[in-house]
């Protein structure tokens, strides 16, 4: 099967360090990927180069076989990459619907109207109830962003990510600070989206990553250490004898 | 449920009202102790205030040299006319394309900015547009500016208005804010409003989503700009002349001053309410004491800390008073 996407050999300098050497991965249509390591081992770095943040500083990142390397966030959102944030990154004084409504492509075709009413671009509104409903924010969707509960946020973090219509979605830590019921919450909304979309997830939760993955890349010291199902990985000599061992099992 | 506030300016019982005093306000200004030029020029403020809050309001773009863009307006009209003999109507079209001109080669170096940076080029950029204005004596007059600028009738093609009294040059600018407001009332609930409001908020996310953010950023400096310098002409027939002083870096902190007292950043009125603030304050305190800006600058201070948001801020305060969720329209 053809990758969707596929990073090859990236890497990443912050002056004197390199913080990501050789990562390499690919994922296929229907699969989702995950990233695992400990603090610092570079997967939101990973991420951030992957989605347009940072200049890679060598390597290549293909979607549907066109060279993205390097793009602007704005670049590779337009080619169908999506991405949430490990730390909470909305549009706090929009309600929870206007936050998803801004990021439909509808609106974001409509940008250039300034005598259109933004309620009446499209279907960017009626996308956004949609969304809301998807991710469990339905009855939420006129709260601003900025007073829901941190659970809340976190779907609605994920929402605004749904929204542009992505081929291909990056989650950063998407439970992280939430509790078990939060956790849970999450899992259900991955489990229902894994069905139509492609998705890479870094996750510090291992149970989480490994009941949802198809295939992870674990990273250490900025590198791929190691690849493979959950039920490879959980054989494999590197992470058996690292400190994550502990986590997949 | 209610999920969007109510965008339709004719719903709103402050336009009404808002109409009415403006609309009767020579009728009764000097009834008040006022004279009928403090409306007009308070008028204009109100039409510069509101355009400046596009940028510093909606997309939270801080312009400390906007004083620059309403300076270019009245050079430009008076250019125009003095120069080329120009008419009404192409003056004032002249004089908010040269100050958007203008205000598109500054946005151009700068909207891939924010915050102190953002603000401290405006400021450069301001700084330099006054100092041409003061050496370039064969085109500006120098220190002197261009002087003699006519209040040139208003041709409407079946009858002509004369706009020689200061209460026809009022109606006229009157009619013209009205049309400002309306576009700038549009412009802030269209998709293109919108998503200049989400990148005040979040610039980092917009671009995520996939907006071109400089390209909003250009384009809100751009419309700005031509509202400045559409006021800076009508400021020039106010005055009936065009100076240096016009684009000071005061006048760019008064409009910021007004925008923040009337309470620009929350409400889309605030622009308009703080620039009768300022030019009223001007002119009552001033007939006291020679030093009402430092009153005003401690009154200023005073918002900023206890009240940020504002004269609108405090009227919306009052009105979700014993409403915790604050979801007004």
């Amino acid at each position: 099967m053809t990758a969707l996407f596929s990073a090859h050999q990236l890497a990443k300098r912050f002056g004197d360090r390199l913080v990501l050497q050789d990562v390499s991965f690919d994922v296929e249509e229907g699969q989702v990927h995950g990233i695992m390591g400990p603090n610092g081992a570079g997967k939101t770095t990973c991420f951030n180069v992957l989605t347009g943040r940072y200049q890679p500083d060598g390597g290549t990142v293909m979607l549907r076989g066109n060279d993205i390397t390097g793009g602007s966030p704005r670049a590779i959102a337009r080619h169908g990459i999506a991405r949430s944030f490990q730390l909470m990154n909305l549009f706090d004084d929009f309600t929870a619907l206007e936050n998803v409504a801004v990021a439909t492509r509808s609106l974001r075709a409509h940008g250039f109207g300034f005598w259109r009413d933004a309620m009446s671009a499209g279907d960017a509104y009626e996308r956004a109830d949609a969304i809301l409903l998807r991710v469990g924010l339905q009855d939420k969707a006129s709260l601003r962003a900025g007073s829901l509960s941190y659970g809340d946020r976190r779907a609605l973090e994920i929402a605004v990510a749904l929204a542009g219509e992505p081929v291909l979605l990056f989650l950063d830590e998407p439970t992280a600070g939430l509790g078990a019921e939060g956790i849970a919450r999450v899992a259900d909304l991955v489990t229902e989206l894994k069905r139509h979309l492609t998705m890479v997830i870094i996750e510090h939760d291992m149970r989480f990553l490994f009941r949802l993955a198809d295939r992870i890349s674990v990273v250490h010291w900025g590198q791929v250490i190691a690849r493979g199902t959950p039920a490879e990985l959980r054989e494999n000599v590197w992470v058996q004898r690292s400190n994550l061992r502990q986590l997949t099992c | 449920m209610k999920k969007h506030a109510d965008n339709h300016l004719l719903t709103r019982p402050g336009t009404w009202i808002g109409l009415v005093v403006l609309a009767t306000a020579p009728l009764w200004i000097k009834s008040v102790g006022l004279y009928p030029y403090l409306a007009l020029e308070i008028m204009i403020w109100m039409m510069f205030a509101l355009g400046y809050n596009l940028l510093l309001g909606q997309a939270g773009l801080p312009s400390f040299g906007h004083g620059a863009f309403l300076g270019i307006g009245a050079y430009a009209f008076g250019l125009l006319q003095l120069k080329f003999g120009a008419g009404l109507w192409l003056a004032l079209f002249g004089a908010a394309a040269t100050a958007s001109l203008a205000g598109a080669l500054v946005a151009a170096f700068i909207s891939h900015r924010r915050g102190i940076y953002y603000a401290l080029l405006t400021i450069a950029f301001g700084q330099v547009f006054w100092f041409i204005s003061i050496k370039w004596h064969s085109v500006t007059g120098g220190e002197d500016g261009l002087l003699n600028i006519a209040r040139p009738a208003a041709n409407f093609g079946l009858f002509e208005l004369s706009l020689k009294s200061n209460n026809a040059l009022y109606y006229f600018t009157f009619a013209l804010l009205v049309l400002v407001v309306i576009f700038l009332w549009r412009l802030s609930y269209s998709p293109f409003g919108r998503i200049l409001q989400a990148v005040k908020q979040n610039e980092t996310r917009a671009a995520f989503v996939g907006h071109n953010v400089w390209l909003y950023k250009f384009l809100a400096f751009v419309i700005s700009t031509a509202v400045a310098g559409l006021a800076g002409a009508l400021f020039a027939m106010a005055q009936q002349s065009a100076y240096p002083n016009v684009m000071s870096l005061h006048n760019s902190g008064f409009v910021v001053m007004m925008v923040l007292i009337g309470g620009g950043l929350v409400s889309f009125w605030g622009p308009l309410i703080g620039a009768a603030f300022f030019i009223l304050a001007r002119d009552l305190l001033g007939a006291y004491t020679e030093t009402w800006l430092l009153w005003y600058g401690l009154a200023f201070m005073a918002m900023v800390i206890f009240k940020p948001e504002g004269i609108a801020g405090m009227w919306q305060s009052w009105r979700t008073r014993g409403n915790p969720s604050g979801t007004t329209a």
